[in-house]
């Protein structure tokens, strides 16, 4: 198995002033943060909003600067190098975000959008990025008179249509996937879905799946990252996930998804309060505010990731005796 | 669970009207709530599951909607058609809505305390200090841990569930008939979700108070619901208790949002979708209205639209809004 990315110890903290002389503190986004992905692999970050999950995948292709930790992707260290040499690397590591809306530019049209990249990237002439760019919306099964049109003609499951167009326009090695379904109702979520994995078996992509939604979660991934404040919770894959959660976190998030099946009544960990601010994460495990299963260690101690077997990772105290 | 109606929509048909164009969101809708139910409304973006509340509640200010036919009966009155002043007095009193979200329905500069106190004393003949004491033990009901504090903070201070949380209170301190609540948990995380969830349930054994949800996830109508109501570009096209509902869809529309919804544990290789797009309430196919989107069209479809058929299983009553189901209907709408 060859490793794709890995990062090591990854933290992101933005600073924040809180009143008018307020005392300097930060937002620890991410705090050391370990995965690797394999080639051909779909990991999946979940969690819940404030986790860190998108600040995750953002650090991944450097859209943001580490704090601390190291980034290698492709064999190479891309932590600390400079933006001129980070370029050819951008190639190989796309993105599709949430918002359809949001990430296209109104003004342009499709042809333009999808083929920026390639205008960035490769010196295709103008006949090559056009035939390249029809080629592209056949693959993601958009009709052909789409080339001429602005985002605000089509639906919201074509709008991301195009943005999968644009991310596979360079054959990127990567793709980061921020919550790509997380807008579209289910009956397009799942048209896109299914796009995404035809695509990456064609393609032999690999990718990094941001999502809050365990059930989408569980269709698409190879391995799931679980995070909880910044931190990571368990990770494992996805059959050692659903059937084995060991992490009290995961166990509560998976017993919280409602299931479209009125006869199936199940017994459900319903978490005690919010998710704690991450400007003052709580002591020792930053779990244990709302933690069903708090031992007195849990108070004082964090705890260590460890593996307990098969590549399943946990970081809970009551799995590291 | 009584048999009692205590809301009734009849062929409610809500417009959106402006200079250039007419656009109908809301097209024949009927249906209605029992007291004590959970009635489940879902349906994807556009269908006019939210426009049916907004038409109940009349809460069209500032917009250019306007019911145009129908009727919403409440309480043995049409109200549609009774006075503003009338229905102020029924607005929030006798029907509560809350919204998905909850931040932009309280009011950003008004201290909780004041919000709900101020609410209850337009309501209600009582002092100010028994209005305090109302609203305190409302937010104790629904699970707010420093009740006491908390009217005294603002909605910025507080997380999003605990705006719903005292969106809910606010929603129950006058004590109405039917909560309506529209994507109540959409906006929040699924550990938050089902918290929230579960008050709601609690609020429909406990107090017995009808519920309408509005929703486009099928986990919390499986969850949540005694009965669901399914609508498409501003159509009923399924009405079913939720175990018919699931075991047994009927309409081909219902069978694909079931069918495309991935669910936890079912681990199939593809899943399956509904193709083409929810057409644009300016540009509706002839004949049924899902007609382009089905798998089970035929000639007659892209000509007629199907009426809404009744068809009994088991001595229970479904409808159904396609020519399949005519075939066993005993009647129809």
């Amino acid at each position: 198995m060859e490793k794709l990315v890995e990062v090591i110890d990854i933290k992101k903290h933005f600073p924040v002033r809180s009143g008018l002389l307020g005392k300097k503190q930060s937002v620890k986004a991410v705090d050391g943060v370990n995965f690797h992905i394999a080639k051909g692999e779909v990991l999946s970050l979940v969690g819940e909003s404030g986790c860190g999950k998108s600040t995750t995948g953002r650090l991944v292709v450097r859209l943001l600067p580490l704090t601390g930790g190291r980034v290698i992707f492709d064999g190479a260290d891309i932590t600390d190098i400079s933006e001129p040499n980070m370029r050819p690397k951008r190639k190989d590591m796309q993105m599709i975000f949430q918002d359809p809306y949001s990430s296209l530019n109104p003004r342009m049209k499709v042809k333009r959008l999808v083929s920026e990249p390639l205008l960035v990237h490769t010196d295709m002439d103008e006949a090559a990025r056009h035939k390249r760019v029809e080629e592209l919306l056949e693959v993601v099964g958009l009709p052909r008179g789409s080339i001429n049109k602005y985002p605000h003609e089509f639906s919201g499951g074509q709008r991301q249509r195009i943005g999968i167009a644009r991310a596979i326009s360079v054959n990127p090695k990567l793709i980061v996937a921020d919550e790509p379904v997380s807008a579209l109702d289910v009956s397009v979520q799942s048209q896109v879905l299914n796009l995404l994995q035809d695509l990456q078996k064609d393609l032999g992509l690999t990718y990094l799946f941001i999502s809050h939604n365990l059930s989408v979660v569980e269709h698409i991934s190879d391995r799931i990252c679980v995070m909880y404040l910044g931190k990571i919770a368990e990770v494992a894959t996805r059959d050692q996930l659903y059937e084995n959660p060991m992490h009290p976190y995961t166990k509560a998030l998976l017993s919280a998804v409602p299931i479209p099946d009125p006869s199936k009544k199940r017994r459900r960990i319903i978490l005690k309060g919010d998710i704690p601010s991450p400007v003052n994460p709580p002591a020792g495990c930053n779990f244990h505010t709302r933690c069903h299963e708090c031992m007195d260690v849990c108070k004082h101690e964090p705890p260590q990731p460890k593996d307990v077997g098969n590549g399943h990772i946990v970081a809970c105290h009551h799995h590291l005796c | 669970m009584q048999n009692e109606k205590v809301l009734e929509l009849t062929n409610l048909r809500t417009q959106f009207i402006t200079k250039d164009s007419t656009s109908t969101a809301v097209n024949g809708v009927s249906y209605h709530i029992k007291r004590g139910e959970v009635l489940g409304l879902v349906g994807e973006s556009g269908c006019g599951k939210s426009v049916t509340a907004l038409s109940i509640m009349r809460l069209f200010r500032d917009t250019p909607g306007r019911i145009t036919g129908g009727a919403v009966m409440f309480g043995g009155r049409n109200i549609t058609e009774i006075s503003e002043r009338e229905m102020a007095k029924i607005r929030g009193k006798e029907i509560a809505m809350i919204f998905q979200e909850p931040m932009s329905s309280l009011n950003p500069t008004m201290k909780i305390g004041k919000q709900l106190t101020e609410v209850i004393l337009k309501h209600r003949h009582i002092s100010v200090r028994e209005a305090k004491e109302l609203a305190l033990d409302m937010l104790r009901q629904v699970g707010i841990p420093r009740a006491e504090q908390l009217m005294n903070e603002f909605p910025h201070q507080l997380s999003g569930g605990m705006n719903q949380r005292v969106m809910i209170a606010m929603g129950m301190s006058l004590n109405p008939s039917v909560l309506i609540a529209d994507e109540p948990t959409t906006a929040l995380d699924v550990t938050i979700q089902a918290q929230i969830l579960e008050l709601m349930k609690s609020i429909n054994e406990e107090h017995g108070m009808s519920i309408l949800l509005i929703t486009h996830d099928l986990g919390v109508v499986a969850e949540m619901c005694h009965r669901v109501v399914v609508m498409y570009a501003g159509r009923v096209v399924e009405e079913a208790d939720v175990h018919s509902l699931f075991a047994k869809p009927l309409h081909p529309y219902t069978h694909g949002l079931i069918d495309s919804t991935p669910v936890i544990g079912a681990r199939i290789e593809r899943l399956k979708s509904i193709r083409g797009n929810v057409p644009s309430l300016d540009n509706m196919p002839e004949g049924c209205v899902f007609g382009p989107r089905c798998d089970s069209f035929e000639d007659r479809c892209g000509r007629e639209e199907p009426p809404v058929f009744h068809i009994e299983q088991q001595g229970v009553l479904r409808k159904c809004r396609c020519w399949t189901a005519e075939s066993q209907s005993v009647g129809k709408d």
